[in-house]
């Protein structure tokens, strides 16, 4: 067929992925001095200031845990909806997918209504003459809310495979004697391998780079690696600065994604998307 | 492993976690009180009142309108796209495959301003229309990575022989192609809608002079603390999505083992 059907979209990919990139790094290795750029890294220098060291470590660890806990709680979901009868399951699937289908925000400020001064539990802790509790604006309401929010991004990866895995091979490892927890440990787990990679990445990255979360559950001085980009670009007007981190998170999301796909057999689970 | 009724106490626990925000959010929409937690008789006030907010109104109508044109436009694009993509050579088509998937795998942060500088060094007014293109910009990946996997499906020579018959190549496209890869467009088509009607950060960076879709306006009033008409909207985002997931499933009920293939291709 014709070749020139692609040429619209290699001119649109460069001018609005591409352009757009290269201005980002440009930005990030000048600064501004009398209305010029000048080329110069005190940028990615002032962030090893131990101001921004914090923040990125408060985002790396708050990520981090997020992720685990989308694990423990993720696998076994995705092992029990993947033992279901098919009816029943494509029933839970749905269910499951439902909540996910609302706005992201919505889903998010849903919490601040139940963990609020005046929310659901301080209100049922205050009727029954407990002491009311500060469960909104710390770092368990983001953990929280990136749990909630990206949940099912651990959990169909996993399921998908399990789905997908040879049952022969289970019933292999029994026939040979293995007891349900060692055909779990040595069989289906590590066949599942490439499921729980592909679902910790897809809740690692948004977890990291969010400003939503921490804005609305974590209040402003919980501030993310996310969080401070959007002051540099929309309050600071820093957008040198601003591109040195969007390119030092880029950075390492890109490498922590190369990482996770090196121990990534053949397809993981990322046929959802 | 686990004994059954474990089991089942889990997956409801599991679903409990995962509703009863939503059904918090949708009992206090009918609440009189303006104070979260105190129930202080039932009303309809706040829908009332939501109907009435030109800017909540106005941001609808913009969300709906951007999805409805960038899912449009971007399908169109992303189609022709991935049947040029398909006829490359492998080294070119794997850096234009490679570039495609930047929007994909970048944070969204990361492209929103990206897209603003972009704007900005253009000095375009930021506003309707740089979102539009922000959005039909991170919509057309996966347009192209939902069409792909049908084209590389078609056998080889269909359009050869199509051609060979005597089909001009735009008549082999109408009559041959798009007939096969139809559902990976169809599927590429709802990605992109969906996206766009659900997308925040893109937007947040890329709008501007009084635009702004649902996402920002909950936002910005999420900001300002809580707000009974986000409850009122709440519950009527999650009913029309009810509404939508049972016209689907009614007339997907026979396609929908061979949806669920395709998903997992």
């Amino acid at each position: 067929m014709k070749k020139y059907v692609i040429f619209p979209y290699i001119f649109w990919s460069i001018l609005f992925i591409v352009v757009p990139l290269i201005l980002v790094l440009i930005f990030s290795i000048t600064i501004k001095a009398n209305e010029n750029l000048v080329f110069s890294l005190d940028n990615f220098k002032r962030f090893l200031e131990p101001v921004y060291i914090k923040v990125l470590t408060r985002s790396l660890t708050l990520a981090l845990i997020s992720t685990i806990i989308c694990l423990i709680l993720g696998y076994p979901a995705a092992l029990i909806l993947s033992k279901e009868v098919t009816n029943k399951r494509n029933i839970l699937i749905i269910l499951f997918i439902v909540p996910m289908w609302m706005n992201f925000l919505l889903r998010t400020y849903a919490w601040m209504t139940i963990l609020g001064k005046n929310g659901l539990i301080n209100n049922f802790l205050s009727w029954t003459g407990l002491p009311t509790m500060n469960l909104l604006y710390n770092n368990g309401a983001v953990i929280l809310g990136m749990v909630y929010n990206f949940l099912p991004f651990m959990v169909f990866p996993i399921y998908t495979v399990l789905n997908k895995m040879d049952k022969s091979v289970i019933e292999a490892a029994k026939d040979l004697g293995a007891n349900k927890l060692k055909v779990f440990l040595k069989v289906v787990f590590p066949l599942s391998l490439p499921g729980v990679t592909a679902g910790i990445t897809m809740v690692f990255m948004p977890a990291v780079s969010t400003f939503v979360i921490s804005r609305l559950l974590g209040g402003g001085q919980y501030m993310l690696i996310g969080n401070l980009i959007e002051q540099q670009f929309l309050f600071v007007g820093d957008w040198n600065f601003g591109s040195a981190l969007s390119l030092i998170m880029m950075i390492m999301i890109l490498i922590s994604m190369a990482l996770m796909s090196k121990y990534d057999r053949k397809d993981g689970g990322q046929g959802l998307w | 492993m686990v004994k059954k009724p474990f089991r089942k106490i889990y997956i409801v626990l599991l679903y409990v976690f995962l509703y009863a925000p939503i059904v918090v959010l949708i009992i206090f929409s009918f609440n009189n009180s303006k104070l979260r937690g105190n129930w202080d008789g039932f009303t309809f006030r706040w829908y009332f009142q939501l109907f009435k907010d030109r800017y909540i109104l106005k941001s609808l109508y913009y969300t709906i309108t951007i999805a409805i044109l960038s899912s449009i436009i971007s399908t169109v694009i992303g189609t022709i796209s991935a049947l040029g993509i398909y006829n490359m050579k492998s080294i070119k088509k794997k850096i234009v495959l490679n570039i495609n998937y930047l929007p994909v795998l970048n944070p969204d942060i990361v492209t929103g301003i990206a897209l603003m500088t972009l704007f900005i060094f253009l000095k375009m007014k930021l506003g309707f229309m740089t979102m539009l293109l922000a959005h039909i910009t991170f919509n057309i990946p996966y347009v192209i990575l939902a069409v792909l996997p049908k084209l590389k499906q078609l056998p080889k020579d269909i359009i050869e022989a199509a051609l060979d018959l005597g089909a001009t190549p735009v008549l082999a496209f109408k009559k041959v192609i798009l007939p096969e890869i139809k559902p990976g467009v169809i599927t590429g088509a709802l990605i992109a809608f969906t996206l766009s009607i659900d997308d925040f950060v893109i937007s947040f960076f890329t709008t501007g002079s009084g635009v702004t879709n649902l996402s920002i306006t909950i936002y910005s009033m999420a900001r300002r603390g809580i707000n009974p008409k986000i409850n009122a909207l709440s519950s009527l985002m999650f009913l029309s999505v009810l509404v939508l997931l049972v016209l689907i499933n009614k007339r997907t009920s026979n396609k929908r083992e061979d949806v669920f293939i395709n998903e997992k291709n």
